[in-house]
Parts: structure tokens; C-alpha cells; sequence
């Protein structure tokens, strides 16, 4: 008589030790895969405490955190004082934001209030091609483009300035802005709008009275994720914004940021284990602390308003 | 209760109790099926009637902090010392949505054997006719088995899931609501198959419907908030209700 | 006679309308402003690198003469690179998805491996250039070679590929587990007979998008040490290369405005590279989303 699938499938099961074995192995595997991504912060961090802890063996941390100068390339006296990237950094920061954070909301409260889904549908895909946009091709745009645009309304404006960068880091970051804002004015349930709309609210009125007041954490944390992205924003301002450490807020000056000094010392020829070697994971822990805060403060601030609905 | 002793039991449960965290979802439930029959399980929505299928192969256990207490046995062989891989091969289920895969009918319908270690193309297209014949399926698809199962009507989409269950050659079939989601004539067709399936395997069906229970079950259970209020004969029991809690749901009173 | 009855005032409304129009006018102007700027700079790009972009921009290496100049090496570069890259994070990110979505039990360590990808999503890729150069160029010894490069950039699109393969697992329907484990699947049997299929276009459409933000990455690679002057054909992963990105900056870094130029035809290039990644990308999620 002809075996029946039932038999064959019991015989198959028999004989199938290697699949018990798979079956507890791949969790495992998976698992292992997983902590990699844990394995690569605490190497980020590794790498980075532990070239900045030989820095500090050449330059007091105090120095470093109170110096208002930044000289490292100086033969005889060089100067380690974070003060004049941060404020560079800062410079570009706050230009950005002054550009992404009116047209980045305008485009969010646009899109999610106001916007058909037809031109939604058109909008949004050039806002990702934005978003697309190589940084590298930005800073071209920010040094043969916009430079000489800002020169006809700024005289004296030198080629390297922190004005024509920020602008540029600005319109980087307002896609990234826009997408997470009207993320989180999506979130507000229709219910609630038509309970305004039913009164007779306008547009503008549920928007500015409803939608804002709702998404309002999701905002504040689109914001800060974006204003991290400013501070660790590199080849705009590599390529735009000069190499002269400036205390204060310079935006008609060359400056430089943390990201800046780190890849102008990376393509220069400072030798391995000399002090400006080392200065460049002294920045670069700086900068890191820098987003990551921000990173969980932003992270912190959406967790909460998810809460809500 | 005379003619179930004649015959041997595929199911027998006792004291099963069962939690979704806090919440008690079954109560003290002792009953046994016998082999070969259709069995309904009918009851108010959130009576617990699915959660009890769902215990039977053990599909319950996917649900995280669900707790249960008691025994069921299946075929004398207690359900949670068993493989619940081999206990899924020989207890089959058909859901409330039709959900085949998003391949072809043909890749459907052999996807049991197949992962259960069948992989000879002969055996396969046989298993794939059989079950498809069995599902009454067969002449309606069999000029494109290779096309996506997505594309079929909901009605043939539920028999396209039935076949897949029967393609392992299972002694019991679940089926949870299996015709909720269709339409009045794909109803019948899968009642009309469920006429044909009972006389080769035990069918143990939820349903939200009584007409349907009365039409094609030998017998029913009632639940009601977790408990067996009644089982019997399904015509006894519409006929001549013991309790007045079955009477009440049975003649439409809630639910 | 004071107008304190419950009939609104009709100015009021008028002004109140007026006011939404002139809103919904600047928030329009808004919106805008990123289509403007989108097509100022795809313009200005276009115009000042046209000249540039012959075959011979395609087929010569860098040189001292701008109009010499060619984007060979760094083509080439960013080829390698890729060959790297790609198996790597797909097989990194979609493992770690995999676990995340359908082995990881909710406890802490879970919440600590999710937190940690989000956060390392936001660290500057500079410093995960510090890190290649640190432990991929120095401890591992790769030196300033395409193995360095690859892995470096392997982890830095990590986290876009692991938050894109979770959303794609995660919009596989439940009934569709349901169906496999009521037919006596196992757990990787259903990971390799339901969930991979399923979800393999989204991943595969994060994947391209993620690696397109490689292919246009500069700075990690620059701190690896990509040489900006490379006039030679890598021939293994332990030769040194450049990347176009990267050639594009040193162009761009020079004071004459031709080099500027050949720096707009680079980004023209780059440019076409990454509009038909998305275009590939868009063409995979459109043919096969919304199937359940």
C-alpha cells in the first residue's frame, strides 16, 4: 500500500535532528548580529576616551574647556581652547535654525493642514530629493552659489564666511524638519480637528489652536534632532565656511567648527601620536556628547507625547 | 450523549482554565469531543469561544502572558507534552480572514508538506490535486495553480486554505469563523464542503451564527462568559434547551 | 447698541477668514522656498558643470589640468566600496531586524539595543570616521584601504537599514503567522518561508535608499583617509582608494573655478547615480506595497 504523507512527514520528523539544532541556533546568530550595534558605540566610545585621555597627558582639561583660543597649529606656544570651534559650530547652528525652523514648520503645517493630496503627493517627493542631496554637492552650492549671492547684499563678504554655510546647512535640514513635524501633526486624530472644524474654527485656527498644541512635543523633538544635525554637519562647512577659529558670533567672518577642524587635520599630515593627532578625538568626543544629548533629549521628548493618543 | 461513546474521542478536556493576564478567559471547561463528527461552538462575541479553538493546537500560546490550567488531551496524548509542531500537522486550521500567502496556489497548497521535509515534485503535484479535489477547488483552478493565490475571490481564497490544511493529511480540522468574512454563495459552497470533509475528519468549527451551527453540526457547545453552558446534540439542544441561559441566546434574546 | 447676542460678527469672520487666507499663503511660500532652492541649485550645478562632462570626465583620471580631469578613480572607488558595503550591512541590519521584530523578548536589553540604534542613527559621520581610522585603519591594520572604507560605512548606514527592515517585517499581517504556524512551521521556518519573502521589496527599497546615502557620504571616508589624488585602478580591497564625493570636495576646495567646475560635472554625475537609485528604490515600493 502507498505511504501516506502523514507517515512520511512523521518519518521525516524522526530523522530531523539538525532542525532542533537550527531552530536554536539562529536566535543565537540573530542575537549575536544584534549586539553588534551595541559593540559599535562602546567602540565609538572606546576609541574616542581613549585617544582624548592621551590628550589630555599633553594639554590640561582645564585649558581645554576655559581656553578662549585655538591655535594648535602654532610651532612654539600652540593653543588648545575649545571655546573658538564651539562658537563656530554655535554660528552655523543658530543661522540654520533660523532658516529651517520657520520654512521647515510653514512646509509641515502646509502639508499636514493645509496641502490637497494631489499636491501632497507631488510636494513631499521633492522634499525627499532634497533630503537626498549629497552634502558634498551642498557645499559646492553654498561656496559658488550662494557666497557671491550673499556678497551683493553684504559688501565685504569674504569667500569664506559662516553666513553662506549656515544658510545652506539650514535648507539641509529642513526636509528632515518638515517630515518629522507633520509626522507628529498626523498623529492628532482627524476627531479632534473636525470637533474645531464643527465649531466653525478655521484652517488656521485649528492649526495654530489644535494641531500645534497636540504635536507639540513631536515638534520640539524634530527640532532638536535637526539642530544636532547642524552641529555635526560636516562638508558644507568644510567646504564653505573657511578655517579661522573665531570667538563670538561672526556669521560675516571665516570660522571654523568642530567637524572642520577634525577634517582639516585629518587631510593634513599630523603625525600619528603627535598632540594635534590627538586633538581631533578630543573634538570629536566633544561633538559626540554634543548630539548625543540632543539625540536622547529628542528621543525622550517624542517617547512622552506618543503618550498621549 | 448515547452515540459519542460508541465512537473513540479525538479531544478531552478537563478543568481548562485560562488567562490572558489578569483576565479570566476560560472557566473550568470539561468536555469531550468524539472523532469524526462536526462539532460547533457557538456563543455571544467574547465568550471565548476562538480563545477555546485556539487551545486545542495550541495557537493560544503565540498570545504573550496567556496562562492556562487543566488538561486536554488529544488522542490520549496530553497536548502540552507533545511537539507542537506535530500536533499542528495532524490538528489543522482555518481562519476567520482567508489568509494564504502571497505566492502561487500551487506553493500554497504544498507549503506543509514541503516544510515538513517533502520535497519530490511528483509527490507534491499529487498532494496538490488531492488537496485541491478535497477542497473543491480543483476544477476551478487547476488551469492556473502558478498564479498568485491573492487574486482569487474571497470565497476561493478560505477553500485555497482549507486545501493547504488538508495537503498534510490532518485528522482534525479547526476552523474559526471561516465564513464571517464572505459572501452569502461562498458561504454555502464552504457549508457544502464541510458537509463532504466531516465524513474523513474531525471538524471542530466557531461560529457567530446560528443557522449555520444548526445546518451543518452533529453537535454543539455554548459559551457563554468563559463557560460550557451547554453541549448536546445540536438538535436536541435547539430543539429542547436545558438551560434558560441557551434558550435566551438561542432564540435571540442577547448576543 | 452693544452687539452682545450669540450672532457671531460677521467683520470678525471676515477677518478671521483673511487671516487663514494670508496664512495658508506664507505657509505655502514655505513650502515653496525648498522647490526653489531644489531647482536653483540643480540649475546652477547643471550650467557650471555642463562643460565639464564629456566621456573623457568619465573615463580619465584626476589631473593637474582641469580640463584633464576625470572622475575614473573615484567611480571606481565608490564601486568597491559598495561591494563592501552591501553585504555587509544587508547582512548586519537585516539579522539584527530579524532579531529585533521576531526573537527579541520585551526586556531592558531589547529597549537598550533599540535606543542604541536610534541613537547612533544621530552620530556625525565624522565620527564614525574617527572610529574606522581608530580601530578599522590602526588596531585592525587594514591600513588607508577599501576594506577600512567599507566597513566604516557598513556601520554607518547600519541603523537606516535595521530601522527600514523593522518596518518591513513589521507589515506583515499577523494572520500571515498565523496561517504558518497552524501548519506546524517552526520559528525559522517562518522567517525563511514567510517574513523574508514578504519582506524583502521594503527592505530591499530601504536598502537602496541607505546605500544611496553612502554612495553621496564624505566624511567618514575622508577620515578613514581616501585619497583625494589616485591615478591608479584599485586592484584588491587592501588598495587605497577615493570616492567621488570626496574627489568632488578636493575639486571643490581649490581656489581656480574651473577645478570648481569639474567639481559641478563630478556632482552632475553623482547626482544621475543617486536619482536612478531612488527611481529604483520608488519602482520596487510601488510594485509591491499594499499587497495584503
Amino acid at each position: 500500500m502507498k505511504i501516506t504523507i502523514r507517515e512520511r512527514i512523521k518519518k521525516n520528523k524522526a530523522k530531523q535532528s539538525y532542525q532542533n539544532t537550527i531552530e536554536k541556533a539562529m536566535p543565537l546568530l540573530f542575537f549575536l548580529m544584534a549586539s553588534l550595534s551595541i559593540l559599535v558605540t562602546l567602540g565609538i566610545i572606546y576609541t574616542l576616551l581613549r585617544e582624548t585621555i592621551m590628550f589630555f597627558t599633553h594639554i590640561s582639561l582645564f585649558d581645554f574647556i576655559t581656553g578662549t583660543e585655538w591655535y594648535p597649529f602654532f610651532e612654539n606656544n600652540p593653543s588648545y581652547g575649545i571655546w573658538p570651534l564651539l562658537s563656530g559650530t554655535f554660528t552655523i547652528a543658530i543661522i540654520a535654525m533660523l532658516v529651517a525652523v520657520p520654512i521647515g514648520l510653514a512646509s509641515a503645517i502646509y502639508l499636514s493642514e493645509y496641502a490637497s493630496d494631489r499636491s501632497r503627493r507631488i510636494l513631499k517627493p521633492i522634499l525627499e530629493v532634497l533630503a537626498g542631496v549629497p552634502t558634498v554637492v551642498y557645499g559646492l552650492f553654498a561656496l559658488t552659489f550662494v557666497t557671491p549671492l550673499m556678497q551683493t547684499f553684504v559688501t565685504d563678504l569674504p569667500i569664506f564666511n559662516a553666513l553662506s554655510p549656515g544658510i545652506v546647512v539650514g535648507i539641509m535640514i529642513i526636509p528632515q524638519i518638515t517630515s518629522l513635524s507633520q509626522e507628529a501633526m498626523n498623529a492628532v486624530p482627524q476627531s479632534v480637528r473636525d470637533g474645531a472644524y464643527a465649531l466653525g474654527a478655521t484652517r488656521l485656527e485649528v492649526a495654530l489652536k489644535i494641531v500645534i498644541p497636540g504635536s507639540f512635543s513631536g515638534i520640539v523633538s524634530s527640532l532638536v534632532l535637526g539642530l544636532s544635525r547642524a552641529i555635526g554637519e560636516t562638508m558644507i562647512v568644510s567646504t564653505a565656511a573657511g578655517s579661522t577659529p573665531n570667538l563670538g558670533f561672526t556669521p560675516t567672518e571665516s570660522i571654523q567648527t568642530m567637524t572642520s577642524y577634525i577634517v582639516q587635520v585629518s587631510m593634513g599630515d599630523a603625525t600619528f601620536g603627535s598632540t594635534i593627532y590627538y586633538s581631533i578625538y578630543a573634538v570629536g568626543m566633544t561633538l559626540f556628547l554634543f548630539t548625543l544629548i540632543m539625540n536622547i533629549l529628542a528621543n525622550h521628548i517624542s517617547r512622552k507625547y506618543r503618550e498621549v493618543y | 450523549m448515547n452515540n459519542s461513546e460508541n465512537k473513540s474521542l479525538v479531544y478531552s478536556i478537563k478543568d481548562l482554565n485560562l488567562w490572558y493576564g489578569d483576565t479570566k478567559a476560560l472557566k473550568n471547561i470539561s468536555i469531550d469531543i468524539p472523532e469524526k463528527e462536526v462539532i460547533a461552538i457557538i456563543g455571544p462575541s467574547g465568550c471565548g469561544k476562538s480563545t477555546f479553538i485556539k487551545t486545542l493546537n495550541r495557537m493560544v500560546e503565540l498570545v504573550p502572558s496567556v496562562k492556562t490550567e487543566g488538561s486536554i488531551h488529544y488522542k490520549k496524548l496530553d497536548i502540552k507534552k507533545a511537539k507542537v509542531e506535530s500536533l499542528r500537522t495532524e490538528v489543522g486550521m482555518v481562519f476567520q480572514k482567508p489568509n494564504p500567502f502571497p505566492k502561487s496556489i500551487y506553493d500554497n497548497i504544498a507549503y506543509g508538506p514541503r516544510i515538513h521535509g517533502i520535497k519530490d515534485k511528483k509527490t507534491l503535484d499529487e498532494v496538490v490535486e488531492r488537496s485541491l479535489r478535497g477542497a473543491a477547488l480543483w476544477e476551478e483552478v487547476k488551469d492556473r495553480l502558478d498564479e498568485n493565490a491573492f487574486g482569487l475571490s474571497g470565497g476561493q481564497q478560505q477553500r485555497v486554505c482549507i486545501a493547504r490544511a488538508l495537503a498534510v493529511e490532518p485528522d482534525v480540522i479547526l476552523m474559526d469563523e471561516p465564513t464571517s468574512a464572505l459572501d452569502p454563495l461562498s458561504t454555502a459552497k464552504i457549508e457544502d464542503l464541510i458537509h463532504e470533509l466531516r465524513k474523513n475528519y474531525s471538524i471542530i468549527i466557531v461560529t457567530h451564527n446560528m443557522q449555520q451551527a444548526a445546518r451543518i453540526s452533529d453537535k454543539t457547545a455554548f459559551f457563554l462568559n468563559g463557560e460550557v453552558i451547554e453541549f448536546d446534540a445540536t438538535e436536541r439542544m435547539y430543539s429542547n434547551p436545558k438551560d434558560k441561559r441557551t434558550d435566551d441566546y438561542i432564540s435571540g434574546k442577547f448576543g | 447698541m452693544k452687539n452682545n447676542s450669540v450672532t457671531p460678527d460677521e467683520k470678525q469672520i471676515d477677518r478671521r477668514i483673511i487671516k487663514n487666507k494670508l496664512a495658508k499663503g506664507v505657509f505655502f511660500l514655505g513650502t515653496l522656498f525648498g522647490i526653489i532652492v531644489l531647482a536653483a541649485l540643480l540649475i546652477r550645478i547643471f550650467t557650471q558643470g555642463i562643460a565639464y562632462l564629456d566621456f573623457g570626465f568619465l573615463s580619465n583620471f584626476a589631473s593637474r589640468r582641469p580640463e584633464d580631469a576625470g572622475i575614473r578613480a573615484a567611480i571606481l572607488g565608490t564601486i568597491w566600496i559598495m561591494s563592501i558595503t552591501i553585504p555587509v550591512s544587508l547582512i548586519l541590519g537585516v539579522s539584527t531586524s530579524i532579531y529585533l521584530e521576531e526573537y527579541a523578548p520585551r526586556n531592558k536589553f531589547t529597549r537598550f539595543i533599540e535606543l542604541n540604534l536610534a541613537n547612533l542613527a544621530g552620530v556625525p559621520s565624522v565620527v564614525f570616521g574617527l572610529l574606522g581610522l581608530t580601530v578599522f585603519v590602526r588596531l585592525l591594520e587594514m591600513g588607508r584601504s577599501i576594506l577600512a572604507g567599507g566597513f566604516t560605512m557598513s556601520l554607518l548606514i547600519l541603523p537606516v537599514i535595521v530601522v527600514a527592515s523593522k518596518e518591513a517585517i513589521r507589515a506583515i499581517p499577523q494572520e500571515q503567522y498565523d496561517a504558518a504556524y497552524a501548519m506546524g512551521a517552526t520559528k525559522w521556518q517562518i522567517i525563511r518561508t514567510v517574513v523574508l519573502p514578504a519582506a524583502t521589496p521594503g527592505i530591499l527599497t530601504g536598502a537602496i535608499l541607505s546605500l544611496s546615502r553612502g554612495v553621496g557620504e564624505t566624511a567618514s571616508l575622508l577620515m578613514i583617509g581616501a585619497m583625494t589624488f589616485i591615478a591608479y585602478t584599485p586592484a584588491s580591497v587592501l588598495d587605497g582608494f577615493t570616492v567621488l564625493p570626496i574627489q568632488i570636495f578636493s575639486w571643490a576646495s581649490r581656489p581656480q573655478a574651473e577645478f570648481q567646475a569639474v567639481a559641478a560635472a563630478g556632482s552632475i554625475v553623482l547626482l544621475v547615480i543617486l536619482i536612478v537609485m531612488n527611481t529604483l528604490a520608488i519602482i520596487i515600493r510601488n510594485n509591491y506595497s499594499k499587497r495584503y
